[in-house]
């Protein structure tokens, strides 16, 4: 008896244990949180919340205040000498490859610090700058207050730790938003074409 | 019931009440390594100290459907499982629900059914368990140690390396005592008939 109970008590185990592997994978997809981030968002699109947000020229504009355009967003720090020091280039690059939607008002770029109390007007441009702008299209800002700060990092899903050294380690990405104002797609931060390709298939729809 | 037994009676709700701490909770989880190899076999111990708890009559319903301590061992190892995966512990740190589940689940999913399926399990069992453990702390390390990316968001890639490197070192340490143990040791292959019965 104990054989068979055994039996049919471990086939219970067994069938609760790979669910709840699968439950806790989404399916076997996403084994890392941020593997589970793009897929929440692929398949559920997040509204964004409304943020204030002051730019590398000093004006200050809503999140919200953008739509009806696509957004590509990243978040920055600008003190950063790593990888994502690049993040900035790889936007200039996408000024490149999507200057026609940029000029007729279909697409902006939009570099977002994490890093406020550093980074002010002075720093975004100069960061700007030293990415190379091509001068049309592309937003730096920062947000206002704390609370603008803690709901895009939530909205976004934008994890910033201390690197140990005085800067931080981030999970980098190019973050999609379509006209309506949801985050559609989240793509990695040194494939531009990646992101690029989301925006042209919505464009193209 | 003199004074030390109540407090060793009582060690698990205590390891478990002070590894809920603020303070002990965030610096154990300051790093994957300590969280991984230190925090969740901690609350697994919890576990295995909460057998004591257990009524006997439902440790008597338990044994009838846990021959060779075979489903209970299944258990624990889906438990373990799930809280090796780099998500459940990235976001242990971030969703309150998930360290919620973190702190009840390793402790009651993992180590209460350990500790009543071990002394159960035979030498088959007991070796299929502890070479599965140990292949699994070498693939694990392997993965943490070559992954280029990190697989947390809330750690360091050096963080998860040194996590890696301790997994290997885990594995190495497990086989050898095994080693020694099939070679050297008191091997109690009939173990699991004579256990049955009692």
């Amino acid at each position: 008896m104990s054989v068979l109970r055994t039996l049919l008590a471990s086939l219970l185990v067994l069938a609760a244990g790979v669910t709840a592997l699968s439950a806790s994978t989404d399916g076997f997809r996403a084994f890392t949180s941020e593997t589970a981030r793009r897929v929440a968002v692929r398949e559920h699109p997040r509204d964004l919340p409304p943020v204030l947000l002051q730019t590398a020229q000093g004006r200050t504009v809503d999140l919200a205040s953008l739509r009806g355009r696509w957004l590509l967003v990243d978040f920055i720090y600008t003190r950063c000498l790593t990888y994502c020091s690049v993040q900035g280039n790889e936007f200039a690059r996408l000024q490149d490859r999507l200057a026609g939607p940029i000029a007729d008002g279909k697409v902006l770029l939009l570099s977002i610090s994490f890093d406020p109390t550093h980074d002010g007007p002075v720093q975004l441009a100069d960061y700007q700058s030293r990415s190379k702008d091509r001068g049309a299209g592309w937003i730096a800002a920062r947000p206002t207050d704390t609370a603008g700060l803690e709901a895009l990092m939530r909205g976004f899903g934008v994890t910033a730790i201390s690197d140990g050294l005085g800067g931080y380690v981030h999970n980098a990405a190019i973050n999609v938003v379509d006209p309506r104002g949801r985050l559609v797609a989240i793509a990695d931060w040194d494939s531009p074409q990646e992101a690029e390709q989301v925006v042209l298939r919505g464009l193209a729809r | 019931m003199t004074r030390l037994q109540t407090v060793v009676r009582w060690a698990g709700p205590i390891l478990w009440l002070t590894l809920a701490l603020p303070p002990v909770r965030h610096a154990l989880e300051s790093t994957l390594t300590l969280q991984m190899l230190v925090q969740i076999p901690l609350l697994a111990l919890v576990g295995w100290w909460l057998r004591p708890f257990l009524p006997d009559r439902a440790v008597k319903v338990l044994n009838a459907w846990n021959r060779g301590g075979i489903s209970g061992l299944l258990l624990a190892s889906f438990a373990a499982m799930i809280w090796m995966l780099p998500r459940t512990m990235d976001s242990a740190l971030n969703v309150p629900w998930v360290e919620l589940a973190k702190f009840t689940s390793v402790p009651v999913l993992l180590g209460l059914p350990l500790a009543v399926s071990w002394p159960r399990a035979g030498f088959v069992v007991r070796g299929v368990f502890l070479v599965e453990a140990t292949a699994t702390a070498f693939r694990l390390g392997w993965l943490y140690l070559v992954s280029p990316q990190r697989l947390c968001s809330n750690y360091l890639l050096g963080d998860q390396q040194l996590a890696g490197n301790a997994l290997l070192a885990i594995g190495a340490a497990m086989s050898l005592l095994l080693a020694w143990k099939l070679m050297w040791g008191h091997v109690d292959v009939d173990g699991s008939h004579r256990r049955s019965h009692a």
